[in-house]
Parts: C-alpha cells; sequence; structure tokens
C-alpha cells in the first residue's frame, strides 16, 4: 500500500532516536535531516518539506522536549500532529447544497482517474440513498463518453451525454437542466483531462464552471504523481477555486508524497482516496488516521469501521474487545476469519494495522488468500474442545486433524505455533487500544517487541 | 569548443521539425526548470554549500530523484576541487554535460528493436492512467506513414470502454484492431492477434494491456502470462516490451521500472505528457539508476507528438535558455 517506503524509512530515523533518555539539539537536527531526505523521496514537495522540517524543529527543540523522560516520544508525536496537521487536520466531507441538485465538477491531468471516479463517486452516492446524475462532458478521448456509460449500466445510474460534437459547456448546462427536471440530488460532470498550462482547455473548464455553479470542484490527483503535483494543485486552484482534492490509485506501492503536498499549496483538504479497481474501493480521507499509518503506527480505527461495515455491531464489538483482551480461541478465530474475509483484500486490512508494514516487507512473506481456506479446513476438522483448549492437541490429534483436512502434520503444527504467535501479538495490540496505553507509546512499544521477533509470519 | 556549441552543431545535421516539436513541447519544462537553474548560476558568486542545497533543491523539484541528485552533486563537487572552480558559471556546462551522460546512458540504439524476417511484436504495459492506449494509436500513424502494415491487439479487456478506446485509433489512423468482448481473457486476445497478424504477415503487431499497478501480484501475474503466450506463438517476441510511464510520476517510476521489468522483461520506456511543466527530471532519475532506453517521447495531444527520443534533441530543448546565454557570451551576432 501507499506510503510504506515513506513509513519504514521514518521508522528507522525515530528508531535511533527512541531510546535515548535525552536529546540534544544535534541529535534532532540529525534527526530531521534524515526526515527530510524521507519526505523528499516520497515526493513531498520541497517546498513543503522545508517549511514542515522547520515547523518541527522549532517545536522538537523546546524545553518540554528536552525536560521530558522519552524525548524520542515526544518528537514522534509532534511529527504526527504535524503530519496530520499537513494533510488538512480533520475529515471533510463532501459537500451538499441548501437548494438540490447538488453539482459536482471533477477536474484533472489526463489519465489521473476522473472518469472512474466518477462512476466510484456515484456508486458510494448511491449507497447513502442520493440519486446521482452523471455527465459525459469529456468529448476529446476517443471512448471516454462509452466509458462512463459502461460504469453508469454497472451501478444502474443514469448517464446523460450529448455525443463528441456539442460544446462541454452546453453538455454540461443540459445536464444540470436534465437533473432538475428528473429530481436527482446529485450532478456529477466529467471532464476531459487537460494540462493545467494548456489555456483553450483550461479557459473551457472555466466557463464550465461558470455556466453550472458547482457546490464542489474536486481536483483529481494520481497518488503517484511528483513534484509536479503542486504546480498542478496550484493552477486548477487559482482558475476554478477548488473545494477539495481526490487521491486516487493509492492502492500502489508509491510514497504518496502528492497527499502530504496538495493541502499544504492549495488549502483544499483531501476528500476521499481511491483505493482499489473495483467500483466501491473508494474510501473518505481521514489525514489523523493516514498521518499514524504513515508513522507505521496503524489504523485501527478504519479497520475497525471496515469491520462495522461488514460485520454486525454486535460481533463487530466482540471482535473489537476480544482483540483487546487477547482473550481469544481457535473459534473466534474461525468465525472471524469469515468475517474478515468479507472486509476486503488481506493486504489492505494488514496495513492498518501497527507495525504490519514492516512485517510486509519482510523477504518471504506473501498474503496468500488460498492458505485461508487451508486454515479454515484445519480449524473445522478440530473437535469443539480443541478449539477451546488447543493446549490439549497431542500428537494423535494432530494427526487426525490433518487427515481431516486435507493437511499435513506439520500444517497444523505452523498453524497452531501461528496461533500462540497471534495470541502474544494480540496482547502487545492491547497497550495500544487499551484506554491507559493509548498513543504513540505504547503501539511504538508493542511494534519493537514485534519487531524484535525478526521472520515472525502472520497467522494466515 | 565549448559543449553548447558541439551540442548545436550535432543537432543542426537534424530536421527543424523535430527539433521545434521537442522545442515547443519541452517549452514549459524549460522555463520552470532551466530558468530556475540559469537564476542561480548567475545570482550566485560563488560555490559554496548555501549553492550547492540551492542546486540541489532546484534538481530534486524537477523530480530527478534524492539519490541521482545526491551522486549528482557530489560529482560535481569532486569537480570542482579538482578544477579549482571558483564562478559558477564555470560549473554550469559541467552539469549540463553530465545531465547529457546520464541521459545518453551507455549508447545502446534509441530505435525500435524490429524483427528482420516477419512480424515484430510490441508489447505495451504500465500502471493506470499513463497512456498506454493513446501511444500505440500514435505508434500506429508513426509506423503507417512509414509504409508498415499494422495490427493492434485490444488487451485491455478491463477498463470500461477501453476497447472502442483503440477502435476510435484504430479508425482514425486506417488500422484493424483484434479484439473479443469486455472481460475476457487478455492472453487470449493476445493469442488471437498474433494468429491474426501471422495470417496477414503484417510487420508490426501493436499489443495493448489493461493498466495494473505494479504491487498487485495476480495481475502481474497475467501480464507474465500474456508475454509467454506471446512468445509461444513468435519465438523471440516480443521484441519490444515498452513500459509506458507518465512524465508527472516521481520517484515511484523507478519502483515501476524494476517490479514490470520483472514481470515483463521491459526493453524500453516511452514517456508520455511531457508537454506539461518541470518534467525533465525523471528521465534523468530513471536513466541514473537504470539501463532501460526511453524509446519514445509523447509531447503533445496531436497524432504526430510522439518522438522517437533523442538525448541530444532533449538536453538542447532543456537548456536553449543556457546555450543561448552561453551563444552571446563567445559570437557577438
Amino acid at each position: 500500500m501507499a506510503f510504506e517506503g515513506l513509513t519504514a524509512r521514518l521508522q528507522n530515523v525515530f528508531g535511533k532516536l527512541k531510546g535515548r533518555g535525552k536529546l540534544s539539539e544535534d541529535d534532532v537536527g540529525e534527526a530531521m535531516r534524515e526526515v527530510r531526505l524521507a519526505l523528499l523521496e516520497a515526493d513531498v514537495n520541497f517546498k513543503v518539506v522545508k517549511e514542515f522540517i522547520a515547523k518541527v524543529k522549532e517545536k522538537a527543540v523546546g524545553q518540554e522536549v528536552m525536560k521530558s523522560f522519552t524525548p524520542g516520544m515526544v518528537v514522534v508525536d509532534i511529527v504526527n500532529k504535524e503530519l496530520t496537521e499537513l494533510m488538512g487536520g480533520t475529515q471533510a466531507k463532501l459537500a451538499k447544497a441548501n437548494k438540490p441538485p447538488t453539482v459536482v465538477l471533477l477536474a484533472g491531468l489526463q489519465g489521473a482517474g476522473k472518469t472512474t471516479l466518477t462512476g466510484k463517486l456515484a456508486k458510494l452516492l448511491q449507497s447513502q440513498n442520493h440519486k446521482p446524475l452523471l455527465v459525459a462532458a469529456d468529448i476529446y478521448r476517443p471512448a471516454a463518453i462509452k466509458q462512463l456509460q459502461v460504469l453508469g449500466e454497472q451501478i444502474g445510474a443514469p448517464v446523460f451525454e450529448l455525443g463528441t460534437a456539442v460544446n462541454p459547456v452546453e453538455i454540461a448546462k443540459q445536464g444540470l437542466q436534465l437533473a432538475k427536471e428528473q429530481g436527482n440530488d446529485y450532478v456529477l460532470i466529467d471532464t476531459a483531462g487537460r494540462l493545467q498550462i494548456d489555456e483553450a482547455l483550461m479557459d473551457e473548464i472555466k466557463n464550465i464552471h461558470d455556466a453550472v455553479h458547482p457546490d464542489e470542484v474536486l481536483l483529481v490527483v494520481d497518488a503517484m504523481t511528483g513534484q509536479e503535483a503542486v504546480n498542478v494543485a496550484q493552477s486548477f486552484h487559482e482558475k476554478l477555486a477548488l473545494t477539495g482534492v481526490v487521491l486516487t490509485k493509492l492502492d500502489g506501492d508509491t510514497r504518496g508524497g502528492a497527499a502530504l503536498s496538495v493541502k499544504a499549496v492549495t488549502g483544499c483538504p483531501i476528500k476521499f482516496a481511491s483505493t482499489g479497481e473495483k467500483i466501491d474501493q473508494l474510501e473518505p480521507f481521514h489525514p489523523d488516521r493516514m498521518a499514524s499509518r504513515i508513522l507505521g503506527m496503524g489504523d485501527m480505527l478504519s479497520l475497525i469501521e471496515k469491520a462495522q461495515a461488514n460485520i454486525d455491531v454486535d460481533k463487530a464489538a466482540e471482535m473489537e474487545r476480544k482483540m483487546r483482551t487477547a482473550e481469544f480461541t481457535l473459534e473466534d478465530f474461525l468465525d472471524q476469519m469469515e468475517q474478515v474475509r468479507k472486509m476486503g483484500p488481506l493486504d489492505q486490512l494488514l496495513d492498518m494495522m501497527p507495525g504490519m508494514g514492516k512485517l510486509k516487507s519482510t523477504p518471504g512473506f506473501k498474503v496468500d488468500e488460498k492458505q485461508i481456506s487451508r486454515t479454515e479446513a484445519i480449524v473445522k476438522s478440530m473437535t469443539g474442545r480443541e478449539k477451546k483448549k488447543p493446549d490439549i492437541i497431542n500428537f494423535s490429534r494432530r494427526k487426525r486433524i490433518a487427515a481431516g483436512s486435507g493437511t499435513t502434520v506439520a500444517d497444523v503444527n505452523r498453524l497452531l505455533k501461528q496461533f500462540e504467535d497471534m495470541k502474544k501479538m494480540m496482547k502487545q495490540f492491547s497497550g495500544l487500544m487499551g484506554p491507559g496505553g493509548k498513543g504513540p507509546k505504547g503501539g511504538m512499544k508493542a511494534m519493537k517487541n514485534m519487531l524484535g521477533k525478526g521472520g515472525m509470519k502472520f497467522p494466515f | 569548443m565549448s559543449f553548447f556549441k558541439r551540442l548545436k552543431e550535432s543537432i543542426a545535421s537534424k530536421t527543424d521539425a523535430v527539433t521545434n516539436k521537442f522545442k515547443e513541447g519541452l517549452s514549459k519544462t524549460r522555463n520552470v526548470f532551466t530558468d530556475r537553474v540559469i537564476e542561480l548560476f548567475t545570482r550566485r558568486q560563488k560555490i559554496d554549500e548555501v549553492f550547492f542545497e540551492e542546486l540541489e533543491e532546484i534538481l530534486i523539484g524537477a523530480d530527478v530523484g534524492v539519490n541521482t541528485v545526491m551522486a549528482l552533486i557530489e560529482e560535481l563537487r569532486v569537480e570542482v576541487k579538482k578544477r579549482k572552480i571558483e564562478q559558477p558559471s564555470e560549473l554550469q556546462p559541467i552539469l549540463s554535460e553530465k545531465l547529457m551522460d546520464m541521459l545518453r546512458g551507455s549508447g545502446e540504439d534509441a530505435g525500435l528493436r524490429t524483427n528482420a524476417d516477419g512480424i515484430t511484436v510490441i508489447l505495451f504495459v504500465g500502471v493506470n492512467g499513463v497512456g498506454k492506449t493513446t501511444t500505440i494509436g500514435k505508434l500506429a500513424w508513426r509506423l503507417k506513414q512509414q509504409g508498415k502494415s499494422v495490427l493492434m491487439a485490444a488487451g485491455d479487456t478491463f477498463r470500461a470502454g477501453a476497447i472502442e478506446q483503440l477502435e476510435a485509433w484504430g479508425q482514425r489512423v486506417g488500422v484493424d484492431v483484434i479484439r473479443q468482448e469486455a472481460g475476457s481473457d487478455p492472453a487470449a486476445v493476445m493469442f488471437d492477434a498474433v494468429r491474426e497478424a501471422k495470417r496477414r504477415s503484417v510487420d508490426v503487431l501493436l499489443c495493448d494491456t489493461a493498466g495494473r499497478l505494479q504491487n498487485k501480484v495476480n495481475l502481474m501475474e497475467e501480464l507474465a502470462k500474456i508475454h509467454r503466450v506471446i512468445q509461444r506463438e513468435i519465438p523471440g517476441a516480443p521484441h519490444e516490451t515498452l513500459l509506458v510511464l507518465d512524465a508527472a510520476t516521481g520517484q515511484n517510476a523507478l519502483q515501476q521500472a524494476k517490479l514490470f521489468g520483472e514481470k515483463s522483461g521491459v526493453t524500453g520506456l516511452v514517456l508520455t505528457k511531457l508537454d506539461g511543466t518541470a518534467k525533465g527530471g525523471i528521465v534523468i532519475a530513471i536513466r541514473g539508476e537504470m539501463s532501460l532506453p526511453v524509446k519514445f517521447v509523447g509531447l503533445g495531444e496531436q497524432i504526430d507528438d510522439l518522438q522517437e527520443f533523442d538525448a541530444e534533441q532533449f538536453v538542447h530543448a532543456l537548456f536553449a535558455g543556457m546555450a543561448a546565454g552561453e551563444d552571446s557570451e563567445t559570437s557577438p551576432e
């Protein structure tokens, strides 16, 4: 997932700071030089990096840090807060017009993913019981209209188009008119990709803007964009007065510097992030959670939210409690494995767990969905008592379980060993999630312990 | 003779039309990147830490990438010591020359590898939205202009409207497209296309594929399969596997080059959308860290805006301002 490389580098830097009882100004300076390089390598705009480092430094050499018993932690905490701030502080929601329909204009460079996003956004709105109308105003790219029509068909949303011979401004106007007549409460206008320096096309989108007075102007930005992201955002902002940004292709292995830069430059919040090729893979963007993911502290909140969306509430609460108190049996394990699978691709879920980014980058670590089915078979071949008390599983039981599940005794052994490891790990998480141990301290501790184990494998 | 003079003379032998394409396409890149370099070299009177730091920022700002920039700056430091350079203006041609060396690489041929006795198969790969289909359309036009018979394979069966997009290009340039229904197995499309290409004995087969992020294991395996199918049908094919990169991409481009290289044996790069701003850098970064040659660059939206990459043209266009500055000093015309 995105930011992985950045996370690994930052963890290295902070690892060096953590153990220290005292931090001199030089120590902080040294760490900040490395943070600077890490951010630059991640494509964060160099101007943004400069300001960011200056801010963190100013706070980090202050009295509070020097007096603290764990100055390293305080520095990490400062970085965490500043990162959150850099990405916009709090989550920003999609605008809603007082008098429907709400008009959303999508703009961006070629290939950023506007058309796909239009479909995804419509799908998201539908799931909130809205009735979006899609307007195909990209008359330049061959088959762009067709693409939007196919997407509209997939999700059952109407698509308005006038072919490629009509001016996009006119298309947008008529689309809006149609939405009013039909009673659609959202109008999503897909526009052609354009370079921010292409004056003719920039004027065209300005004209569309003036004709429909959008309530929301979203800039679609490819998360892999380099230093250029800032120029793009700035130019579009000057022309169109953006109200928000959407990051696409965030499921790649980009270090995602664009995410950190665009907010700083335009002041526009990142409203959504697109995390996969499927039409429902669009998520609201939470700066605080993203910051903690970047720092390798995981994102249990999103994980639990995902669980809540896919699992009934009681079970989610139970799961959270069990994960927290680490009192969970193979039976729960099986039960939850099925639930977890509903939540989405495993590797994405893993990213939300503290320290998992690092684990994933260990050589030989692979998330294998088929392995889950095998694990399931093994657990299902156990008796009720065995599931509750894995300690009683002796060799002859292992042999029976292996035969019953079509695996080998070695597979069963591995699962049991991994289950033990997992329980230990959950105990460590409890320090992070329990009321007392909240904040980076607990997380860092858990991470340190986990990393100490080196080649440990995730139980699945 | 000065570096820029030599460069100019070598350019003079090339056609004006191509030079102008590069110049126009890169005008924005030039303005942002070169202006800043020139400004730095004229403003600073001394070569010191602050000077190097500013130069570092400009290069990083152009997406040259931290590693490459660090190495480059280090080399410049050595040169400064060795040649006892004090004035920034003396360092300027050295910087240009170093950049050009990096762009040129080890001098492997920039042209397309072709199959002398049969069909040349070119496979296009890349992440989503970089411009693979558009590049194929433009290249088909280019090859047709050269009098070659061309066939295109609609291997992007995933993205909505992708097949139609390639077909629209086919109509525009007068080239047939081999396709199946959306959602079908792309390897099967390739199989059909190769068979058809053989039957018609065309010169070139251009294969489109769906965009995929390089960290998606299954999708990358699919690409490996496509590669195998083509190879099985025509030994030695694909003769070129071109990774299409968006010039606005940051350091992730290196990762893309690496992972696509592993799965599909990338032989060269196509750099698209180079007509935006501040975009020379990524080419230098890729050249600095990989041995992949840049084969084509996309310099605009027109059908003839795909050009063969030429390090000399590129640097000339990029540093046109600098060269002019030096000209006026040496030859008072």
